[in-house]
Protein backbone atom coordinates (compact mmCIF):
# COMPACT_ATOMS: atom_id res chain seq x y z
CA UNK A 1 0.00 0.00 0.00
CA UNK A 2 2.53 2.47 1.16
CA UNK A 3 5.08 1.53 -1.46
CA UNK A 4 2.74 1.34 -4.27
CA UNK A 5 1.75 5.34 -3.07
CA UNK A 6 5.36 5.86 -3.14
CA UNK A 7 5.91 4.63 -6.65
CA UNK A 8 2.87 6.38 -7.84
CA UNK A 9 4.44 9.69 -6.37
CA UNK A 10 7.63 8.92 -8.22
CA UNK A 11 5.90 8.08 -11.64
CA UNK A 12 4.25 11.30 -11.33
CA UNK A 13 7.07 13.21 -10.43
CA UNK A 14 8.65 11.94 -13.45
CA UNK A 15 6.04 12.94 -15.68
CA UNK A 16 6.00 16.51 -14.23
CA UNK A 17 9.07 16.94 -15.10
CA UNK A 18 9.01 15.17 -18.45
CA UNK A 19 6.22 17.95 -18.91
CA UNK A 20 7.77 20.82 -17.82
CA UNK A 21 10.93 19.84 -20.14
CA UNK A 22 8.38 19.58 -23.31
CA UNK A 23 6.75 22.55 -22.64
CA UNK A 24 10.21 24.73 -22.07
CA UNK A 25 11.39 22.60 -25.28
CA UNK A 26 8.26 23.65 -27.25
CA UNK A 27 8.35 27.55 -26.01
CA UNK A 28 11.87 27.61 -26.82
CA UNK A 29 12.09 26.34 -30.70
CA UNK A 30 13.52 28.58 -32.91
CA UNK A 31 10.57 31.29 -34.58
CA UNK A 32 10.88 31.22 -38.21
CA UNK A 33 9.45 34.64 -38.60
CA UNK A 34 12.12 36.14 -36.03
CA UNK A 35 15.08 33.94 -37.44
CA UNK A 36 13.60 35.40 -41.27
CA UNK A 37 13.71 39.19 -39.98
CA UNK A 38 17.29 38.49 -38.34
CA UNK A 39 18.68 39.63 -41.70
CA UNK A 40 20.71 42.56 -42.60
CA UNK A 41 22.34 44.91 -40.41
CA UNK A 42 21.63 42.77 -37.82
CA UNK A 43 23.09 39.48 -38.84
CA UNK A 44 26.39 41.77 -39.98
CA UNK A 45 26.19 42.83 -36.24
CA UNK A 46 25.87 39.42 -35.83
CA UNK A 47 28.95 38.36 -36.87
CA UNK A 48 31.01 41.44 -35.56
CA UNK A 49 30.51 40.26 -32.31
CA UNK A 50 31.55 37.17 -32.99
CA UNK A 51 29.34 34.16 -31.72
CA UNK A 52 26.49 36.28 -31.15
CA UNK A 53 24.45 34.82 -33.63
CA UNK A 54 24.33 31.83 -31.45
CA UNK A 55 23.26 33.87 -28.19
CA UNK A 56 20.72 36.03 -29.41
CA UNK A 57 18.35 32.90 -29.83
CA UNK A 58 17.19 33.77 -26.79
CA UNK A 59 16.02 31.79 -23.48
CA UNK A 60 18.28 28.69 -23.97
CA UNK A 61 16.37 25.38 -25.27
CA UNK A 62 16.53 22.33 -22.56
CA UNK A 63 19.03 20.98 -24.79
CA UNK A 64 21.64 23.70 -24.55
CA UNK A 65 21.14 23.39 -20.74
CA UNK A 66 21.25 19.78 -21.19
CA UNK A 67 24.65 20.26 -22.97
CA UNK A 68 26.12 22.88 -19.83
CA UNK A 69 24.89 20.24 -17.27
CA UNK A 70 27.29 17.09 -19.30
CA UNK A 71 30.34 19.49 -19.60
CA UNK A 72 30.12 20.82 -16.26
CA UNK A 73 29.24 17.60 -14.32
CA UNK A 74 32.50 15.35 -16.54
CA UNK A 75 34.71 17.51 -15.66
CA UNK A 76 33.73 18.73 -11.94
CA UNK A 77 37.30 19.62 -10.78
CA UNK A 78 39.46 21.69 -13.47
CA UNK A 79 40.66 24.50 -12.45
CA UNK A 80 42.32 26.88 -15.06
CA UNK A 81 42.63 30.13 -13.60
CA UNK A 82 40.49 32.13 -11.30
CA UNK A 83 37.55 32.61 -14.06
CA UNK A 84 37.19 29.61 -15.02
CA UNK A 85 37.19 26.55 -12.42
CA UNK A 86 35.16 23.48 -11.97
CA UNK A 87 31.53 23.35 -10.32
CA UNK A 88 32.56 20.96 -7.85
CA UNK A 89 35.64 23.34 -6.58
CA UNK A 90 33.12 26.22 -6.66
CA UNK A 91 30.64 24.86 -4.69
CA UNK A 92 33.47 23.87 -2.28
CA UNK A 93 34.26 27.08 -1.77
CA UNK A 94 30.61 28.38 -1.23
CA UNK A 95 30.08 24.78 1.50
CA UNK A 96 33.29 25.77 2.88
CA UNK A 97 32.22 29.74 3.47
CA UNK A 98 29.05 28.38 4.89
CA UNK A 99 30.16 25.71 6.98
CA UNK A 100 32.44 27.84 8.74
CA UNK A 101 30.06 31.06 9.14
CA UNK A 102 28.13 28.46 10.55
CA UNK A 103 29.92 26.42 12.65
CA UNK A 104 31.63 29.95 14.61
CA UNK A 105 27.67 30.55 14.88
CA UNK A 106 27.29 27.10 16.62
CA UNK A 107 29.84 27.85 18.78
CA UNK A 108 28.63 31.48 19.75
CA UNK A 109 24.97 30.78 19.66
CA UNK A 110 24.59 27.54 21.59
CA UNK A 111 26.03 28.98 24.45
CA UNK A 112 24.69 32.01 24.16
CA UNK A 113 21.32 30.79 23.67
CA UNK A 114 21.91 27.92 27.11
CA UNK A 115 22.85 30.92 29.45
CA UNK A 116 19.65 33.04 27.91
CA UNK A 117 17.10 30.36 28.14
CA UNK A 118 18.53 29.68 31.97
CA UNK A 119 17.95 33.30 32.99
CA UNK A 120 14.72 35.20 32.57
CA UNK A 121 16.16 38.00 33.66
CA UNK A 122 18.64 38.34 30.94
CA UNK A 123 16.03 36.69 28.09
CA UNK A 124 14.04 39.32 29.38
CA UNK A 125 17.35 42.01 28.98
CA UNK A 126 18.77 41.04 25.86
CA UNK A 127 15.46 40.51 23.61
CA UNK A 128 15.00 44.03 22.40
CA UNK A 129 18.21 43.74 20.89
CA UNK A 130 17.54 40.24 19.35
CA UNK A 131 14.64 41.76 18.36
CA UNK A 132 16.39 44.49 16.21
CA UNK A 133 19.24 42.50 14.73
CA UNK A 134 17.50 39.79 13.72
CA UNK A 135 15.53 41.33 10.76
CA UNK A 136 18.56 42.86 9.26
CA UNK A 137 19.19 41.52 5.62
CA UNK A 138 22.69 39.86 6.62
CA UNK A 139 23.99 41.00 3.43
CA UNK A 140 23.59 45.06 4.69
CA UNK A 141 26.38 44.09 7.39
CA UNK A 142 29.08 43.90 4.41
CA UNK A 143 30.01 47.16 4.06
CA UNK A 144 30.71 46.92 7.60
CA UNK A 145 32.57 43.49 7.48
CA UNK A 146 34.55 44.57 4.53
CA UNK A 147 35.95 47.74 6.17
CA UNK A 148 36.76 46.35 9.49
CA UNK A 149 38.04 42.72 8.31
CA UNK A 150 39.42 44.33 5.11
CA UNK A 151 38.89 40.64 3.38
CA UNK A 152 36.25 39.55 1.21
CA UNK A 153 36.69 36.18 1.98
CA UNK A 154 36.35 36.85 5.86
CA UNK A 155 33.69 39.05 4.68
CA UNK A 156 31.76 36.44 3.37
CA UNK A 157 32.23 33.96 6.20
CA UNK A 158 31.03 37.02 8.69
CA UNK A 159 28.03 37.63 6.84
CA UNK A 160 27.22 33.88 6.97
CA UNK A 161 27.37 33.76 10.45
CA UNK A 162 25.72 36.88 11.21
CA UNK A 163 22.72 35.08 9.45
CA UNK A 164 23.04 31.78 11.26
CA UNK A 165 22.92 32.75 14.42
CA UNK A 166 19.74 34.03 15.06
CA UNK A 167 17.85 31.34 15.00
CA UNK A 168 19.99 29.18 16.82
CA UNK A 169 20.24 31.23 19.33
CA UNK A 170 16.57 32.20 19.49
CA UNK A 171 15.88 28.66 19.37
CA UNK A 172 18.37 27.24 21.53
CA UNK A 173 17.17 29.66 24.32
CA UNK A 174 13.54 28.57 23.75
CA UNK A 175 14.31 25.04 24.06
CA UNK A 176 16.52 25.60 27.43
CA UNK A 177 13.88 27.92 28.80
CA UNK A 178 11.15 25.41 28.17
CA UNK A 179 12.45 22.02 29.74
CA UNK A 180 9.91 20.52 31.42
CA UNK A 181 9.48 21.86 35.39
CA UNK A 182 9.69 17.71 36.74
CA UNK A 183 12.73 17.01 34.63
CA UNK A 184 14.96 19.62 36.05
CA UNK A 185 12.83 18.74 39.50
CA UNK A 186 14.45 14.88 39.26
CA UNK A 187 17.81 16.32 38.45
CA UNK A 188 17.34 18.96 41.49
CA UNK A 189 16.38 15.68 43.87
CA UNK A 190 18.91 13.87 42.74
CA UNK A 191 21.81 16.68 43.83
CA UNK A 192 23.08 16.42 39.83
CA UNK A 193 25.99 19.35 39.60
CA UNK A 194 24.79 21.91 37.22
CA UNK A 195 27.44 20.81 34.11
CA UNK A 196 26.30 17.27 34.24
CA UNK A 197 22.61 18.70 34.53
CA UNK A 198 23.63 20.70 31.44
CA UNK A 199 24.50 18.04 29.43
CA UNK A 200 22.54 15.09 30.53
CA UNK A 201 19.24 16.72 31.31
CA UNK A 202 19.08 20.29 29.99
CA UNK A 203 20.88 19.53 26.42
CA UNK A 204 18.64 16.43 25.09
CA UNK A 205 15.62 17.79 26.53
CA UNK A 206 16.60 21.02 24.33
CA UNK A 207 17.58 18.87 21.14
CA UNK A 208 14.80 19.34 19.04
CA UNK A 209 14.34 22.57 19.29
CA UNK A 210 17.82 23.39 19.02
CA UNK A 211 18.35 20.81 16.28
CA UNK A 212 15.41 22.45 14.61
CA UNK A 213 17.20 26.33 14.64
CA UNK A 214 20.22 24.07 13.26
CA UNK A 215 18.41 23.67 10.24
CA UNK A 216 16.47 27.06 9.94
CA UNK A 217 19.88 28.71 10.37
CA UNK A 218 21.55 26.64 7.49
CA UNK A 219 19.01 26.80 4.91
CA UNK A 220 19.25 31.17 5.43
CA UNK A 221 22.95 30.48 5.00
CA UNK A 222 23.06 28.65 2.41
CA UNK A 223 20.35 31.28 0.65
CA UNK A 224 22.43 34.17 1.83
CA UNK A 225 25.86 32.74 0.22
CA UNK A 226 24.46 33.01 -3.14
CA UNK A 227 23.98 36.62 -2.75
CA UNK A 228 26.89 36.98 -0.91
CA UNK A 229 29.48 35.99 -3.38
CA UNK A 230 27.71 37.76 -5.85
CA UNK A 231 28.59 40.99 -4.13
CA UNK A 232 31.92 39.51 -2.95
CA UNK A 233 33.62 38.11 -6.12
CA UNK A 234 36.53 35.85 -6.54
CA UNK A 235 35.30 32.20 -6.06
CA UNK A 236 32.01 29.90 -4.96
CA UNK A 237 28.61 29.55 -6.95
CA UNK A 238 27.16 32.81 -6.74
CA UNK A 239 30.36 34.24 -8.42
CA UNK A 240 29.75 31.96 -10.55
CA UNK A 241 26.05 32.43 -11.39
CA UNK A 242 27.63 35.94 -11.49
CA UNK A 243 29.99 35.34 -14.39
CA UNK A 244 28.18 33.38 -16.37
CA UNK A 245 25.08 35.81 -16.37
CA UNK A 246 28.81 38.40 -17.57
CA UNK A 247 29.48 35.75 -20.29
CA UNK A 248 25.64 35.65 -21.03
CA UNK A 249 26.03 31.95 -20.80
CA UNK A 250 22.08 31.22 -19.54
CA UNK A 251 22.49 27.75 -20.22
CA UNK A 252 25.33 27.72 -17.36
CA UNK A 253 23.31 30.26 -14.93
CA UNK A 254 20.59 27.82 -15.25
CA UNK A 255 22.96 24.72 -14.65
CA UNK A 256 24.27 26.51 -11.71
CA UNK A 257 20.88 27.47 -10.19
CA UNK A 258 19.70 23.64 -10.22
CA UNK A 259 23.05 22.36 -8.60
CA UNK A 260 22.37 25.41 -5.58
CA UNK A 261 18.64 23.66 -5.58
CA UNK A 262 20.17 20.22 -5.00
CA UNK A 263 22.89 21.09 -2.48
CA UNK A 264 20.11 22.87 -0.46
CA UNK A 265 18.20 20.19 -0.44
CA UNK A 266 20.87 17.65 0.40
CA UNK A 267 21.96 19.94 3.68
CA UNK A 268 18.27 20.35 4.98
CA UNK A 269 18.16 15.99 4.27
CA UNK A 270 20.64 16.12 6.39
CA UNK A 271 20.01 17.95 9.31
CA UNK A 272 16.88 16.29 8.95
CA UNK A 273 18.09 13.27 9.66
CA UNK A 274 20.18 14.59 12.42
CA UNK A 275 16.83 16.13 14.19
CA UNK A 276 15.17 12.70 13.86
CA UNK A 277 18.03 11.60 15.60
CA UNK A 278 17.88 13.58 18.78
CA UNK A 279 14.16 13.79 18.73
CA UNK A 280 12.51 11.97 21.42
CA UNK A 281 8.89 10.46 21.86
CA UNK A 282 7.81 11.21 25.24
CA UNK B 1 10.83 16.50 69.49
CA UNK B 2 14.26 14.95 68.83
CA UNK B 3 12.94 11.27 68.61
CA UNK B 4 10.78 11.68 65.71
CA UNK B 5 12.42 10.99 62.52
CA UNK B 6 10.72 13.80 60.35
CA UNK B 7 9.24 16.94 62.07
CA UNK B 8 7.09 19.44 60.37
CA UNK B 9 6.61 22.84 62.53
CA UNK B 10 4.45 25.25 61.76
CA UNK B 11 4.27 25.34 58.17
CA UNK B 12 2.55 27.99 55.96
CA UNK B 13 2.34 28.70 53.01
CA UNK B 14 0.83 32.33 51.26
CA UNK B 15 1.16 32.89 47.72
CA UNK B 16 1.89 36.45 46.97
CA UNK B 17 -0.65 38.27 46.30
CA UNK B 18 -1.39 40.54 42.51
CA UNK B 19 -1.72 44.33 42.96
CA UNK B 20 -2.39 45.74 46.50
CA UNK B 21 -4.54 43.19 48.22
CA UNK B 22 -3.18 40.51 50.62
CA UNK B 23 -3.73 36.25 49.70
CA UNK B 24 -4.92 34.25 52.54
CA UNK B 25 -2.84 31.63 53.29
CA UNK B 26 -3.26 28.33 51.39
CA UNK B 27 -2.41 26.49 54.79
CA UNK B 28 -0.56 27.59 57.57
CA UNK B 29 0.31 26.26 61.43
CA UNK B 30 1.17 23.08 59.79
CA UNK B 31 2.23 20.19 62.71
CA UNK B 32 3.18 16.78 62.31
CA UNK B 33 5.46 14.24 62.49
CA UNK B 34 6.61 11.10 61.22
CA UNK B 35 8.26 8.23 63.06
CA UNK B 36 11.02 6.17 61.23
CA UNK B 37 9.67 3.26 59.22
CA UNK B 38 6.02 4.22 59.36
CA UNK B 39 4.44 4.67 56.06
CA UNK B 40 2.06 8.29 55.69
CA UNK B 41 -0.52 9.01 53.49
CA UNK B 42 -2.35 12.41 53.11
CA UNK B 43 -5.67 13.31 51.94
CA UNK B 44 -7.36 16.19 51.10
CA UNK B 45 -9.65 17.77 48.43
CA UNK B 46 -7.62 19.13 45.45
CA UNK B 47 -5.85 22.91 46.56
CA UNK B 48 -5.61 22.35 49.91
CA UNK B 49 -1.78 22.40 49.50
CA UNK B 50 -0.56 18.52 49.76
CA UNK B 51 1.78 19.20 47.22
CA UNK B 52 3.10 22.01 48.49
CA UNK B 53 3.78 20.14 51.80
CA UNK B 54 5.11 17.33 50.11
CA UNK B 55 7.63 19.94 47.94
CA UNK B 56 8.61 21.43 51.28
CA UNK B 57 9.93 18.35 52.87
CA UNK B 58 11.56 17.15 49.06
CA UNK B 59 13.08 20.74 49.30
CA UNK B 60 11.74 21.82 45.94
CA UNK B 61 10.05 24.64 47.15
CA UNK B 62 10.10 27.00 50.30
CA UNK B 63 7.79 27.23 52.50
CA UNK B 64 6.31 30.87 53.46
CA UNK B 65 6.57 30.05 57.47
CA UNK B 66 8.05 26.73 59.49
CA UNK B 67 10.60 24.82 59.36
CA UNK B 68 11.12 20.79 58.40
CA UNK B 69 13.74 18.58 60.08
CA UNK B 70 14.65 15.13 58.78
CA UNK B 71 16.72 12.73 60.82
CA UNK B 72 16.92 16.18 63.67
CA UNK B 73 18.45 18.13 60.52
CA UNK B 74 17.01 21.30 58.97
CA UNK B 75 15.75 20.67 55.23
CA UNK B 76 16.80 23.33 53.10
CA UNK B 77 16.97 22.13 49.40
CA UNK B 78 16.75 19.26 47.76
CA UNK B 79 18.92 16.24 49.06
CA UNK B 80 19.87 12.76 48.16
CA UNK B 81 18.41 11.23 51.63
CA UNK B 82 14.44 11.81 49.55
CA UNK B 83 13.62 10.32 46.82
CA UNK B 84 10.44 11.63 45.01
CA UNK B 85 7.99 10.01 42.74
CA UNK B 86 6.78 12.19 40.78
CA UNK B 87 2.68 12.48 39.59
CA UNK B 88 3.57 12.46 36.30
CA UNK B 89 6.42 9.83 36.66
CA UNK B 90 8.91 12.27 35.08
CA UNK B 91 11.26 10.26 33.51
CA UNK B 92 13.88 10.92 30.58
CA UNK B 93 12.08 10.08 27.45
CA UNK B 94 15.35 10.03 26.03
CA UNK B 95 17.06 7.26 28.10
CA UNK B 96 15.88 3.81 28.06
CA UNK B 97 14.56 2.46 31.69
CA UNK B 98 17.80 1.63 32.82
CA UNK B 99 19.60 4.82 31.70
CA UNK B 100 16.77 6.68 34.06
CA UNK B 101 17.92 4.67 36.77
CA UNK B 102 21.50 4.43 36.61
CA UNK B 103 21.41 8.19 36.54
CA UNK B 104 19.97 8.52 39.71
CA UNK B 105 22.50 6.13 40.58
CA UNK B 106 25.21 7.55 39.13
CA UNK B 107 24.16 10.61 41.12
CA UNK B 108 24.52 9.15 44.32
CA UNK B 109 27.55 7.04 43.68
CA UNK B 110 29.57 8.67 41.56
CA UNK B 111 32.54 6.48 42.20
CA UNK B 112 30.71 3.06 41.63
CA UNK B 113 32.28 1.28 38.49
CA UNK B 114 30.17 0.69 35.63
CA UNK B 115 29.18 -3.21 36.57
CA UNK B 116 27.95 -2.10 39.99
CA UNK B 117 25.70 0.34 38.64
CA UNK B 118 24.64 -2.12 36.18
CA UNK B 119 23.79 -4.45 38.78
CA UNK B 120 22.42 -2.29 41.34
CA UNK B 121 20.09 -0.49 38.68
CA UNK B 122 19.09 -4.23 37.36
CA UNK B 123 18.39 -5.24 41.14
CA UNK B 124 15.95 -2.41 41.83
CA UNK B 125 14.24 -2.84 38.26
CA UNK B 126 13.28 -6.45 38.65
CA UNK B 127 11.79 -5.77 42.34
CA UNK B 128 9.53 -3.87 40.56
CA UNK B 129 9.30 -6.50 37.69
CA UNK B 130 10.73 -5.09 35.32
CA UNK B 131 13.81 -7.17 34.54
CA UNK B 132 12.41 -7.83 30.83
CA UNK B 133 12.45 -4.10 29.91
CA UNK B 134 15.94 -2.40 30.97
CA UNK B 135 16.28 -1.34 26.95
CA UNK B 136 13.17 0.09 26.98
CA UNK B 137 12.57 4.09 26.15
CA UNK B 138 9.50 5.31 28.14
CA UNK B 139 7.68 6.32 25.84
CA UNK B 140 7.30 1.91 24.70
CA UNK B 141 5.94 1.18 28.24
CA UNK B 142 2.06 1.64 29.55
CA UNK B 143 1.24 3.91 32.14
CA UNK B 144 1.39 1.67 35.17
CA UNK B 145 5.35 0.51 33.72
CA UNK B 146 6.52 4.05 33.65
CA UNK B 147 5.35 4.82 36.95
CA UNK B 148 6.95 1.13 38.33
CA UNK B 149 10.46 2.92 36.73
CA UNK B 150 9.43 6.12 39.24
CA UNK B 151 9.33 4.08 42.13
CA UNK B 152 12.92 1.89 40.91
CA UNK B 153 15.09 5.07 39.84
CA UNK B 154 13.28 6.64 43.77
CA UNK B 155 14.04 3.25 45.81
CA UNK B 156 17.73 2.70 43.87
CA UNK B 157 19.01 5.73 45.64
CA UNK B 158 18.48 3.87 49.18
CA UNK B 159 16.50 7.27 50.21
CA UNK B 160 16.22 7.91 53.51
CA UNK B 161 12.81 8.31 53.16
CA UNK B 162 10.39 8.56 50.28
CA UNK B 163 8.13 10.86 49.02
CA UNK B 164 5.23 9.89 46.41
CA UNK B 165 3.13 12.47 44.75
CA UNK B 166 -0.16 10.84 43.92
CA UNK B 167 2.18 7.98 42.19
CA UNK B 168 -1.11 6.42 40.86
CA UNK B 169 -3.50 8.63 40.07
CA UNK B 170 -3.00 8.89 36.25
CA UNK B 171 -3.73 5.00 36.44
CA UNK B 172 -6.64 2.50 35.82
CA UNK B 173 -8.12 0.66 38.66
CA UNK B 174 -6.75 -2.74 37.56
CA UNK B 175 -3.09 -1.64 37.10
CA UNK B 176 -3.11 0.62 40.21
CA UNK B 177 -4.12 -2.58 42.78
CA UNK B 178 -1.33 -4.57 41.17
CA UNK B 179 1.09 -1.53 41.51
CA UNK B 180 -0.41 -0.78 45.21
CA UNK B 181 0.42 -4.44 45.93
CA UNK B 182 3.89 -4.45 44.81
CA UNK B 183 4.52 -1.00 46.98
CA UNK B 184 3.09 -2.63 49.76
CA UNK B 185 5.37 -5.64 49.31
CA UNK B 186 8.13 -4.06 48.97
CA UNK B 187 7.04 -1.32 51.84
CA UNK B 188 6.86 -4.07 54.11
CA UNK B 189 9.80 -5.93 53.46
CA UNK B 190 12.55 -2.75 53.54
CA UNK B 191 10.44 -0.64 56.32
CA UNK B 192 11.13 2.33 54.22
CA UNK B 193 9.69 5.99 55.94
CA UNK B 194 6.98 6.87 53.27
CA UNK B 195 5.17 10.05 52.82
CA UNK B 196 2.39 9.72 49.90
CA UNK B 197 0.21 12.19 48.72
CA UNK B 198 -3.41 10.25 47.48
CA UNK B 199 -7.29 10.90 46.39
CA UNK B 200 -7.92 7.60 47.57
CA UNK B 201 -9.60 6.47 50.38
CA UNK B 202 -8.76 2.46 49.94
CA UNK B 203 -5.28 2.90 48.94
CA UNK B 204 -4.63 5.16 51.87
CA UNK B 205 -5.89 2.42 54.38
CA UNK B 206 -4.44 -0.33 52.74
CA UNK B 207 -0.87 1.07 53.37
CA UNK B 208 -0.68 3.45 55.46
CA UNK B 209 0.04 3.59 59.33
CA UNK B 210 -1.52 6.83 59.61
CA UNK B 211 -3.44 9.09 57.60
CA UNK B 212 -3.48 12.83 57.54
CA UNK B 213 -6.51 14.18 57.21
CA UNK B 214 -6.39 17.76 55.61
CA UNK B 215 -9.00 20.47 55.69
CA UNK B 216 -10.39 22.76 52.78
CA UNK B 217 -8.05 25.88 52.02
CA UNK B 218 -7.88 28.53 52.50
CA UNK B 219 -6.23 28.40 56.30
CA UNK B 220 -6.03 24.69 55.14
CA UNK B 221 -5.13 22.65 58.51
CA UNK B 222 -4.38 19.26 59.18
CA UNK B 223 -8.47 18.20 60.99
CA UNK B 224 -7.06 15.05 62.28
CA UNK B 225 -4.83 12.35 62.10
CA UNK B 226 -6.25 8.57 61.75
CA UNK B 227 -4.41 5.52 63.14
CA UNK B 228 -5.27 2.68 60.49
CA UNK B 229 -5.74 -0.12 63.67
CA UNK B 230 -5.32 -3.06 61.93
CA UNK B 231 -2.06 -5.37 61.67
CA UNK B 232 0.57 -4.38 58.90
CA UNK B 233 -0.11 -7.67 57.06
CA UNK B 234 -2.42 -6.60 55.62
CA UNK B 235 -3.56 -7.82 51.78
CA UNK B 236 -5.55 -6.18 49.54
CA UNK B 237 -7.55 -9.50 49.17
CA UNK B 238 -8.32 -9.25 53.24
CA UNK B 239 -8.50 -6.45 54.21
CA UNK B 240 -12.28 -5.89 53.35
CA UNK B 241 -12.90 -8.61 55.85
CA UNK B 242 -11.54 -6.94 58.35
CA UNK B 243 -14.51 -5.40 60.41
CA UNK B 244 -11.93 -2.32 61.37
CA UNK B 245 -11.63 -1.77 57.85
CA UNK B 246 -14.91 0.04 56.95
CA UNK B 247 -14.78 1.92 60.16
CA UNK B 248 -12.23 3.47 59.16
CA UNK B 249 -13.00 4.18 55.60
CA UNK B 250 -16.46 5.65 56.67
CA UNK B 251 -14.45 7.79 59.02
CA UNK B 252 -12.46 8.43 56.21
CA UNK B 253 -15.41 9.13 53.82
CA UNK B 254 -17.27 11.24 55.85
CA UNK B 255 -14.15 13.63 56.84
CA UNK B 256 -13.95 14.01 52.66
CA UNK B 257 -17.79 14.60 52.36
CA UNK B 258 -18.67 16.51 54.90
CA UNK B 259 -16.14 17.81 57.48
CA UNK B 260 -13.11 18.75 55.42
CA UNK B 261 -14.94 22.45 54.66
CA UNK B 262 -15.49 23.34 58.34
CA UNK B 263 -12.82 25.08 58.88
CA UNK B 264 -11.90 26.78 55.32
CA UNK B 265 -11.55 30.18 55.55
CA UNK B 266 -11.01 30.25 59.40
CA UNK B 267 -7.57 30.79 60.59
CA UNK B 268 -5.37 28.19 62.09
CA UNK B 269 -4.41 28.98 66.29
CA UNK B 270 -1.04 29.12 66.89
CA UNK B 271 -1.53 26.12 68.99
CA UNK B 272 -3.58 24.23 66.77
CA UNK B 273 -2.81 19.97 67.45
CA UNK B 274 -4.89 18.24 65.32
CA UNK B 275 -6.72 14.83 67.68
CA UNK B 276 -5.23 11.50 66.57
CA UNK B 277 -8.44 8.97 65.83
CA UNK B 278 -8.79 5.56 66.17
CA UNK B 279 -12.14 4.97 64.46
CA UNK B 280 -14.33 2.42 65.84
CA UNK B 281 -11.60 2.10 69.03
CA UNK B 282 -11.01 5.33 71.29
CA UNK B 283 -10.43 8.82 70.33
CA UNK B 284 -7.42 10.37 72.18
CA UNK B 285 -6.84 14.38 71.46
CA UNK B 286 -5.27 16.02 70.88
CA UNK B 287 -2.39 13.69 69.09
CA UNK B 288 0.69 13.46 71.90
CA UNK B 289 3.01 13.37 68.45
Amino acid sequence: MMRSERAKAALISVLLFLVFVGVWHIATLPKESAMAATSGADAEYAALMGKGAEKSGGFPAPAQVGKAFVTYLSDPFYDRGPNDKGIAIQLGHSLARVGLGFLLAVLVALPAGFTIGMSPLLMRALDPFIQVLKPISPLAWMPLALYTLKDSSISGIFVIFVCSIWPMLINTAFGVASVRRDWLNVARTLEVKPLRKAFMVILPAAAPTILTGMRISMGIAWLVIVAAEMLVGGTGIGYFVWNEWNNLALPNVIFAITMIGIVGMALDGLFGRLQKLVTYRE
Amino acid sequence: MAAHFLVIENLGKTYPATGSATNPPVFENICFAIEKGEFVCIIGHSGCGKTTILNVIAGLEDATAGNVFMDGREVKGPSLDRGVVFQSHALMPWMSVFSNVAFAVRSKWPDWPKHQIESHCREYLEMVGLGHALQKKPAELSGGMKQRVGIARAYAIQPKMLLLDEPFGALDALTRGTIQDELLKIVQATRQTVFMITHDVDEAILLADKIVLMSNGPYARIAEIVEVTMPRTRTRAEIHHDPQYYRIRNHLVDFLVNRSQHFAGIPTANDWKPPLVRPGLTVSSPASM
